[in-house]
């Protein structure tokens, strides 16, 4: 088609010229007669060809520049051959035999203080039972009346008929408890920051997330489609660089940033290392660069502070600082559920944009009422705190000298973690060896467990390491026998 | 009299259809080669009913769903009714603005003012305007077992439903409509309560360990051999929470290069779980076998998007029935389909599972079908077990995998013993393995009511939509501001209903929902349909009228 064009082009303006002087040459002013005679002067020829080529350039402008489709389009029996030769990949890819996580170990009865695992007794320092709460009595008895009260489950959302008063009391002793506005629960641990999050963060949002945030936060930022920024686990420097970074393309946006809510989400306690986020040096990020902090403190919630408030009550931050606290109801409070608290203007928002909150089952009665009681527990009885930081003093210095295992973590987090010092250079082979450490452990009746994360779906997959779970139930003798028993492992199995 | 007309209706309208799918037979099967019987061209592209058996073949019994078209006038009123809301709506916001109208919403800190809108105050323009006028009809707070009968606690509000107070009086024995209580097991007496005592005394109420590293009870390992029992299937796997079966589970199955294909009226659930599996996902209308096998040939023939690479796996996710049609699946055309397409099916039996067929198996149970055809089979425990979690069951290489696979199994803290317990001990008693016809004496309970209940509501002339079968029975309302009123109306008269609206369902499709439980008697469902549903004389239907005229 251009060639065509090409060669006619001339043409054309030959006689575009020619209509043009025409009309210059009667004179400046333009009159529509002489227009007219002039192209009854032009031969006639030079119309016609004009005319096709008008409407050439006409056709060539509207119609499409390819034609996708025209080129392959399949009969009905070549979609059936294709039909019949596609051969879908089996639903599930075979394990091999092996597999670390094929045979659970089966617990019988309660899983509190003393446990037995495949059949034999052993003191359990596997279970995030911090406060000891799993079988205490009074949470026991709080239960059964609420069961014999409503029964357990709740048939419904918490919308259609599936919010009772025992909701409604703890929610506001969550509040209460932990000094803010407003309190939410959900009827799962997992899913409470996992909704969390995504009922703020939207597609463009920006989030800053510690590298070693666990698996639930990672699932909400995926849920979110918010942009994602992951700074080196616990450098607020690195956090810095990202924040000024974004700061830079704020100013250069500036219409963009208006719009565009920043999130730091960091974890309390990290359940994957251990460590303390530095939340005075978070807070003052959050005002300089104007990002709100969304906190998760399962591990550190009831155990870290002077009456268990966790994280801020530990570094003495106002706890309006943070825009929202998230916490599993499943480790120190020894039921299950979650719940997250902070200001109404904050947690309102997630009564209609929390998925798990709104399309799912509320939390049986009987579970809410014995978290009632253990926050009841919590707060008679704030001498439990320090009591528990010397308990977790005790299990750090001995645990410093195991020979061939590194201890990760604060000296007063609750869950440990305990690495091979070196590594064989296989992730397999070293888990294979720590698990022979539980085994030995197991079979001297202390019961401890593997760290398990999936690996292929982690953003950065943790080392592998031995979880220690300290709890307040344990004795001075316990630990020491525990401590012995794992030096004992690793003196024979390291070497 | 009124019966009569009831069959005349059901049959005229199966009549017309079968005649319609017998004619595409001739030619659709064989010169289009698709499996399933393709519809006329020149049908009505918006027939509110692409729930028409096609292939009558495949069902073992009549399949009878009734979506009734929306009557013209209803649907113009329901829009002027928007447009009114709207207009008032700005109005109000402009009063708040200027402060001449009181601002009842929490505020931002003031320390954080010039941080960017937490959210954006026009996203809640609806809530503001339209649902806070009316949220007086949810959430209200139960105080006692949540059974055919619930004690509410009474609520005021002093300021249109923006803040409540609690009066301190109890409405006593309001008739509980809402509740997926099917097979009445929410219950704070009996041998599930006295079990569940029991396990709450064994063992305490949490777990405080995940499945994979120390909180695998003995409790867990019985409870899942028996709902692989009571399911038919190999190998089951439970988890604590039926939304979290859901949205942690579907990711481990499918992933980058599957194609996902999702019915339009899927929960939220299953479709948070195909979003977070990074699968493409691609949405079929509800119920319509049609769309989902060009979907599916398309798919097969085209490959992926852009590299034209074939699908790794196509996965079909469908729910049993859906809580917001009360509609069913149609599963027997749809495991035709997955057999012939070779695609996997996830069928997600939240309502179903107790509440559908002979032996309360769910959908499969219903159509007659063999449970190894679906290849996922999940479920909740919350609905017709009345206690929480959910189940996965499937090939014993399924749930070997899942096992080691699942967010779940590897990352949530395992499910509660009591739960575990309450499910085991009603599971037994569906089953009979507790010696007793207990279970299935409520079975057949649920199904006369259930049946009982659609027909004189039929017989009033309300538009009811869904299947017959289905326990779920939404009463259409339309207008928006109906909701509100039909709740409290019937309120009044001591029965709790659920009123749905947008966006759970579409714009002019609010609704009244009535889930029927097998602890309801008969008296009690009298009561309700003597109530004579004030208020909402618009939504009679215009074809039952003229039949009952006739």
């Amino acid at each position: 088609y251009t060639i065509i064009i090409y060669l006619s082009y001339p043409i054309y303006l030959s006689i575009m010229r020619g209509v043009l002087s025409s009309i210059m040459a009667s004179g400046q002013q333009w009159v529509l007669v002489e227009m007219v005679q002039a192209f009854y002067e032009a031969p006639a020829y030079h119309l016609i060809l004009e005319g096709i080529l008008i409407l050439w350039i006409i056709r060539l402008l509207f119609s499409k520049t390819y034609k996708l489709h025209e080129t392959y389009k399949l009969t009905e029996n070549e979609k059936e051959d294709l039909i019949e030769e596609w051969q879908p990949e089996p639903l599930v890819p075979t394990l091999s035999k092996d597999h670390p996580s094929l045979s659970y170990d089966i617990v019988t009865g309660s899983p509190s203080h003393k446990i037995i695992i495949n059949g034999k007794e052993c003191i359990n320092f596997a279970s995030f039972n911090f406060l000891g709460l799993l079988d205490n009595e009074r949470v026991k008895q709080k239960a059964l009346s609420s069961l014999k009260k409503y029964g357990v489950g709740t048939c419904g959302p918490r919308g259609f008929y599936g919010t009772f008063d025992v909701h409604l009391e703890l929610e506001s002793r969550l509040a209460n408890f932990m000094q803010t506005e407003e309190a939410i629960i959900y009827s799962y641990g997992f899913a409470t920051i996992a909704s969390a999050i995504p009922a703020y963060s939207k597609r463009g949002d920006i989030i800053f997330v510690d590298e070693a945030a666990c698996f639930s936060i990672q699932k909400g930022l995926q849920a979110s489609r918010s942009f994602i920024k992951y700074f080196k686990h616990n450098d607020m420097k690195d956090l810095e660089r990202l924040l000024k970074e974004q700061d830079l393309e704020d100013q250069k946006n500036p219409r963009k940033a208006r719009v565009t809510r920043k999130f730091i989400v960091v974890e309390g306690l990290f359940i994957n290392t251990a460590d303390i986020c530095p939340l005075p040096e978070l807070v003052k990020l959050k005002y300089k660069y104007k990002v709100r902090i969304f906190l998760e403190e399962s591990m550190s919630f009831g155990v870290l502070g002077e009456h268990g408030r966790g994280v801020t009550e530990h570094f003495g931050v106002n706890i309006d600082d943070i825009d929202l606290i998230s916490a599993n109801m499943e480790n120190a409070v020894a039921t299950v559920g979650g719940f997250c608290c902070g200001r109404s203007f904050v947690i309102d928002h997630q009564r209609l944009s929390g998925q798990g909150y709104c399309f799912s089952a509320s939390l049986p009665p009987m579970l809410a009422a014995a978290a009632i009681e253990a926050l009841n527990i919590m707060e008679e009885d704030p001498g439990n705190r320090s009591f528990f930081n010397d308990c977790l003093n005790v299990a750090l210095c001995l645990c410093d000298r195991i020979p061939g295992l590194r201890l990760e973590g604060e000296p007063f987090a609750p869950a440990l973690h305990l690495q091979l010092e070196k590594s064989s250079g296989s992730r397999e082979a070293d888990m294979k060896l720590l698990r022979s450490i539980i085994d030995y452990c197991l079979n001297r009746n202390v019961a401890l467990t593997l760290a398990r994360y999936l690996e292929k779906e982690e953003r950065f997959l943790p080392t592998p390491s031995i979880r220690v779970v300290v709890t307040v139930q344990q004795t001075e003798e316990e630990i020491q026998k525990a401590v012995s028993c794992i030096v004992e492992a690793a003196s024979v199995l390291l070497q | 009299m009124t019966e009569s007309s009831v069959n005349k209706l059901l049959n005229g309208d199966s009549c017309r259809r079968t005649s319609n799918g017998l004619k595409t037979s001739k030619n659709g099967f064989v010169k289009n080669h698709c499996l399933l019987q393709q519809p006329h061209k020149y049908r009505r592209p918006r027939d509110k009913n692409p729930n028409v058996p096609h292939n009558p073949s495949l069902y073992k019994k009549p399949f009878v769903e009734s979506f009734e078209e929306t009557p013209l006038m209803v649907a113009v009123l329901t829009y002027m009714g928007y447009g009114i809301l709207t207009i008032f709506g700005y109005l109000r916001d402009f009063l708040r603005q200027w402060n001449i109208e009181k601002r009842h919403i929490a505020r931002e800190r003031d320390e954080q003012k010039d941080f960017v809108p937490l959210y954006q105050d026009f996203e809640n323009f609806y809530n503001r305007n339209l649902y806070i006028r009316i949220r007086d009809n949810w959430n209200r707070p139960v105080c006692s077992v949540p059974g055919p009968k619930m004690d509410l606690i009474e609520r005021s509000t002093p300021n249109y439903n923006w803040t409540f107070e609690y009066t301190g009086r109890v409405l006593k024995d309001v008739l509980n409509l809402g509740s997926y209580n099917y097979l009445g097991f929410a219950e704070n007496k009996g041998p599930c309560a006295d079990a569940a005592i029991e396990a709450t005394q064994a063992y305490g109420v949490g777990v405080g360990s995940t499945r994979c590293e120390m909180g695998n009870l003995d409790i867990h390992e019985e409870l899942e051999q028996l709902v692989a029992r009571f399911l038919g299937v190999e190998s089951s796997m439970a988890f604590g929470m039926g939304f979290a079966t859901n949205s942690m589970n579907i990711p481990a199955l499918t992933g980058k290069g599957c194609l996902i294909l999702s019915d339009e009226l899927n929960h939220a659930s299953l479709v948070l779980g195909a979003r977070l599996s990074s699968s493409t996902i691609r949405v079929f209308k509800h119920n319509n076998m049609q769309s989902l096998e060009k979907l599916l040939r398309d798919a097969i023939v085209h490959g992926q998007p852009r590299t034209h690479r074939p699908w790794k796996k196509i996965l079909i996710v469908v729910e049993g029935i859906y809580s917001m049609e009360g509609s069913i699946v149609r599963l027997p055309e749809i495991i035709a389909l997955k057999k012939h397409y070779k695609a996997y099916l996830y069928l997600d039996e939240a309502h179903s599972i107790g509440a559908l067929g002979p032996n309360g198996k769910g959908v499969v149970d219903y159509f007659g079908l063999d449970p190894k055809d679906v290849d996922i089979m999940m479920g909740t425990f919350t609905k017709s077990f009345g206690a929480a979690g959910g189940y996965i069951g499937g090939k014993k290489e399924l749930i070997d995998y899942l096992r080691c696979h699942s967010h779940s199994a590897v990352y949530a803290t395992s499910m509660s013993p009591p739960v575990a317990q309450q499910i085991i001990t009603s599971m037994k008693i569906i089953m009979g393995e507790d010696g007793t016809t207990l279970g299935a004496d409520r079975l057949r309970q649920l199904h006369e009511n259930t049946t009982y209940f659609r027909r004189k509501l039929h017989d009033m002339g309300l538009i009811i939509y869904g299947n017959e079968d289905s326990p779920v029975i939404p009463m259409m309302l339309y207008m928006p501001a109906k909701i509100g009123a039909f709740g409290r109306q019937m309120l009044k008269k001591n029965i709790g209903i659920v009123g749905v609206g947008f966006p759970a369902t579409p714009i002019i499709e609010s609704r009244a929902r009535f889930c029927v439980s097998a602890a309801h008697t008969r008296e009690m469902l009298n009561t309700v349909t003597r109530t004579k549903f004030p208020r909402i004389q618009s939504n009679y239907s215009p074809i039952q009228r003229a039949l009952t005229e006739e």
